[in-house]
């Protein structure tokens, strides 16, 4: 309060009301004090995000000329996304790829998920972080890996055949959606278990002792109580897993060939080689809006389903 | 725990299952480091025979030296504004009832699911409008959004694991809030902010797709491994690095995840 009265201004006694009043309102508010030492982190986040997108959108409505931009507005990208069929074959493919992925690891993480959460009574940390380490590492060498694996001479077909299974290399393993599948199954297990873990961890113990008295086996007491129950984790590592992977350009790119090839490396070719960022950009949007309308119509649909279980 | 022998009876089938699922995780990675030793410059059986000669080659590799130091620098500089903009989130969400808290959350963790080309590209747009020149800053700023998410759900956790009345105490005993913060807050999250900085150097450390459309004409190691594999005779030295880097990670992340769970669960052990 000194600071204000000390500054000789023509109505001091108002200013100091003005000020002090702030700063009561100030004190007395927890949620602008919240949100003032919460600004850093949430305008530093929403700038970054908020900004970029918006003149992304922004951009797909020009075209390339050369190596200028024509800034006048034009719908012509989005109209060739639509009409070109490499475009549209590209981005079904890539959602079945992710579609594929997801399912996939979320099939294999759930029975490890499951006995992790009920059979696993000591070191379950250990077990957790045994499990998530895997994530941690350099995404980039875990693709790389499964390359080195799958190769047309890698690890299982140059063994096979000094073994003497095989005298041909196996030509599927490499280069087809099948090997991009695998590699993404691989490099998002944890998105899977962490999520499926959490909610079979969170089913109160009682319930299935009490199905037990009521007299359910094992198999109907997972199928009416532990199942329902760890649906909302399950629900959460699709649809965790199905978003970035759509977006992917790695995997497909070291491991994918000609046939695996999916909407991002596209969407990279834009901003690289073929250098045209007004298309590489509409693209972007195309796939972003696709995404999060299979994803909204996707929470939608298994909100009501569970409603329904419930 | 009362007793529930049904549900504590092992799983063989269960058991097995897991240490398949393991074996997956893990037997894949494994081949880097296994080949990185083989005497020759193809990747296949049989090994040909144990050699050092790809670490070896890389201690006078010069653009790698100079790509080992690029990322240090991104890792140091992204881990320490994570973490500090993480400290601020987490405990303006843990200590402050804020409208709208539920959504404020969901559009910091958005950088999680949003796919990474997206934010790439939509950064490369961004910095070529503004005439900003690609560099290593522009990686950092990459790294940020892409670790805030991390070093937030960290936080978090460790903020929510002790109780608001110390913090209360420390101000009734006449501390200022920056007093109450430097004595109280920091010295009991201080596992969580070294978890936090280790995981989000790791991130960017190990972060791909961000430097792929932000790193200039400086790459970072990442960068500098996906050049490499451009050229079949350089596959052997990628192995031996990735060896090295698949070990570093592993160890930096077990430390730090040892650091988060086992501070709290000795918190809520003590009943703190």
């Amino acid at each position: 309060m000194s600071e204000s009265t000390a500054i000789a201004g023509p109505a001091p006694e108002q200013r100091r009301t003005w000020t002090t009043r702030l700063r009561v309102m100030f004190m007395r508010s927890e949620a602008l004090r919240g949100y003032t030492l919460l600004s850093p982190t949430l305008i530093v986040m929403a700038f970054s995000m908020c900004v970029p997108f918006a003149i992304m959108v922004v951009m797909s409505f020009w075209s390339q000329h050369g190596f200028d931009f024509d800034t006048t507005f034009s719908l012509s990208n989005y109209f060739e996304a639509i009409e070109a069929p490499i475009y549209k074959a590209l981005l079904i493919r890539s959602l079945w790829i992710s579609g594929s992925c997801a399912i996939a690891t979320v099939v294999i993480s759930y029975p490890m998920a499951y006995y992790v959460a009920f059979h696993v009574h000591k070191r379950k940390l250990l077990w957790i972080i045994l499990m998530t380490l895997p994530f941690w590492t350099s995404y980039l060498l875990r693709v790389f890996a499964w390359k080195v694996i799958l190769g047309y001479n890698g690890a299982i077909n140059s063994g096979l055949k000094a073994i003497g299974l095989i005298e041909q290399p196996l030509e599927f393993l490499l280069y087809s959606p099948t090997a991009v599948v695998i590699t993404l199954a691989h490099a998002w297990a944890a998105f899977a278990i962490l999520p499926i873990y959490v909610s079979l961890e969170k089913i109160d113990r009682s319930l299935l002792e009490a199905a037990a008295d009521l007299g359910d086996g094992p198999v109907a007491r997972f199928l009416r109580v532990t199942l329902p129950l760890s649906l909302p984790g399950v629900i959460a590592a699709m649809l965790m897993i199905f978003i970035p992977t759509v977006g992917d350009y790695v995997t497909p790119a070291l491991v994918g060939g000609p046939d695996g090839i999916m909407m991002a490396n596209l969407i990279q070719a834009h901003f690289g080689k073929v250098n045209n960022w007004p298309m590489g950009a509409a693209l972007a949007v195309s796939m972003m809006i696709t995404v999060t309308m299979i994803a909204l119509v996707y929470i939608w649909v298994t909100r009501k389903a569970t409603e329904r279980i419930a | 725990m009362k007793d529930a022998s049904y549900l504590k009876r092992p799983n063989r089938t269960l058991a097995i299952y897991a240490l398949i699922y393991l074996a997956f995780l893990y037997i894949p990675v494994l081949f880097l480091p296994l080949f990185s030793f083989n005497d020759a410059i193809y990747v296949a059986f049989p090994l040909k025979g144990f050699t050092t000669t790809w670490y070896a080659q890389m201690l006078t590799n010069e653009p790698l030296h100079a790509a080992l130091a690029n990322s240090i620098k991104v890792g140091a500089a992204t881990a320490v504004i994570a973490t500090l903009l993480g400290i601020f989130g987490a405990k303006a969400v843990t200590r402050y009832r804020i409208p709208g808290q539920k959504p404020v959350i969901g559009v910091i963790m958005l950088p999680m699911v949003i796919p990474g080309i997206i934010l790439g590209v939509a950064l490369l747009i961004l910095v070529s409008r503004l005439g900003i020149p690609l560099s290593l800053y522009t990686v950092t700023l990459g790294h940020i959004l892409v670790s805030v998410p991390f070093s937030m759900a960290t936080l978090i956790a460790r903020f929510e694991g002790f109780d608001k009345s110390m913090e209360e105490a420390a101000a009734d005993l006449g501390d200022n809030a920056w007093w109450v913060f430097w004595r109280v807050t920091l010295p009991m999250v201080f596992p969580g902010v070294l978890a936090s900085l280790l995981l989000c150097f790791t991130i960017s450390f190990d972060e791909f797709i961000m430097a792929f459309f932000l790193a200039g004409t400086e790459p970072t190691l990442p960068i500098f491994i996906w050049n490499q594999l451009r050229f079949p005779a350089k596959l052997p030295g990628v192995l031996a690095l990735g060896a090295c880097i698949l070990v570093v990670s592993f160890v930096v992340v077990c430390f730090s995840q040892w650091l988060r769970r086992r501070g709290g669960a000795e918190l809520s052990d003590t009943g703190i």
